[in-house]
């Protein structure tokens, strides 16, 4: 792999994080009526986004998995969903914590938060899946099929649980506008994430082409 | 379309004349629901409000077992590799075992609702309610019988399977259960149609999505 462009990414997302994380912390007003525990509102939405944009991006490498069979494009869907298991994982906790400060409760089944307890289900499953089958190509084929028909779920999914809370009204999501201080404070964060995501997905995407590496010369010898 | 007949005729040819699992998975479904008037104590006023959720968490496991069988079966002395050699293309593999599983699970929902009616003193046959077990039931073949092709091919087959199916029915869950409530609270179709839709959804997507993908499952 090119050193320098890496490199650059590493140095780029560090300072970007660490300038969001400043301002996060530091410069951005405190929230009037729900107080500090708003602040997480900047960490959690751009882990939310991540969450959903890397299963998109597992959905698309599987797609075209299955049309061209390159291994590369498989390697793409698997590192990106172990990056969206451990950011739905999270946007779960921020979630959580945030839900506690301003509701009064861990959890309540929400639409939101039910549709992301439920993509989390699913892309379990798609570890599961993997993790089940023995030779590595019916594994990857397998998990790519689980990557198509479990991303085509999720819309259908969000629409019954939007449908089925009318039906159970529960606490209303915080719904006042963002000032502009907080705005660019969000979308700093939210590119400070989508850089991490990037430098993530690239990393472990080497990593798994160095173990398919290492598995191979291991049969031959 | 006749191609199709002919693999579903094949499966319930093979059940009626072996009796491997209809009987078995109909005892389990009427146990499911005696158990669960125990579990919930129910009497006869609370049963009206729990009656679609413990039907259909009856039939999604229900259906979770006699799915699982659906390609295990095939996969004894070289099935599927004769299916796969006949003249017909693989979409018309899975819409026969679609059909063979919606025959199949049917015949066991239709007696299971018989007796919980029975049991509960519930009037449960209904035009709206057999069109939701109807439609929800194509819902839960689609996807369950691409997974069974593809739980079959796994270490832990009884456990994939559930694993998969579950989280993927979750909109069909959410829509029968609560279509059936209002069904048998005696509302009209058209409080049910918002709920009818996102079943009949599913079951179109689902059934072009895995027609589209079938071939990747079985495919050697």
């Amino acid at each position: 792999m090119k050193m320098l462009p890496k490199t650059l990414l590493l140095g780029g997302s560090f300072a970007l994080m660490l300038t969001a994380l400043c301002v996060i912390f530091l410069y951005v007003p405190t929230e009037e009526v729900m107080g500090v525990g708003q602040r997480i509102l900047y960490i959690h939405v751009p882990v939310c986004w991540l969450a959903f944009f890397a299963f998109f991006i597992t959905f698309l490498g599987s797609a075209v998995y299955l049309w061209r069979r390159a291994n590369s494009w498989d390697t793409i869907a698997y590192s990106s969903a172990e990056i969206g298991i451990v950011f739905t994982t999270l946007a779960l906790v921020t979630g959580s914590i945030w839900a506690r400060c301003v509701w009064g409760v861990w959890w309540t089944w929400d639409a939101r938060l039910t549709t992301t307890v439920v993509l989390w289900f699913i892309y379990l499953a798609y570890f599961i899946v993997r993790f089940s089958v023995t030779e590595e190509w019916r594994a990857a084929r397998f998990a790519a099929v689980v990557g198509v028909v479990g991303f085509i779920d999720v819309p259908i999914c969000a629409l019954a649980i939007v449908l089925w809370r009318t039906h159970h009204p529960g606490p209303v999501i915080f719904e006042g506008g963002l000032t502009a201080t907080m705005l660019m404070t969000l979308l700093l964060s939210l590119a400070a994430f989508t850089a991490l995501y990037i430098l993530l997905l690239w990393m472990r995407a080497s990593l798994k082409d160095d173990e398919d590496e290492v598995k191979r010369l291991r049969e031959v010898g | 379309m006749g191609k199709v007949i002919t693999i579903a005729k094949k499966d319930i040819l093979f059940e009626l004349r072996t009796k491997r699992l209809l009987p078995g998975v109909l005892v389990f479904a009427l146990l499911a629901i005696v158990i669960f008037n125990f579990a919930f104590a129910a009497s006869l006023e609370t049963i009206r409000l729990l009656t679609p959720g413990i039907l259909w968490v009856t039939f999604a496991f229900a259906g979770i077992l006699g799915l699982n069988r659906s390609f295990a079966l095939e996969m004894e002395d070289g099935c599927l590799e004769g299916l796969m050699a006949c003249p017909v293309s693989r979409e018309v593999i899975y819409l026969g075992k679609v059909l063979g599983n919606l025959i199949f699970m049917l015949s066991i929902e239709v007696p299971a609702l018989l007796v919980f009616g029975f049991l509960f003193n519930i009037a449960v046959f209904s035009l709206q309610l057999l069109a939701i077990v109807f439609l929800a039931t194509l819902g839960f073949v689609a996807v369950g019988t691409l997974f069974s092709a593809l739980a079959a091919n796994t270490r832990a087959r009884e456990l994939v399977l559930p694993v998969l199916f579950l989280p993927l029915v979750i909109p069909v869950m959410i829509s029968a259960v609560n279509a059936s409530g209002l069904a048998l609270s005696g509302e009209s179709w058209s409080s049910l149609a918002s709920w009818l839709e996102i079943i009949a959804a599913f079951d179109v997507i689902f059934l072009v999505t895995s027609v589209l993908i079938f071939n990747f499952v079985i495919e050697e």
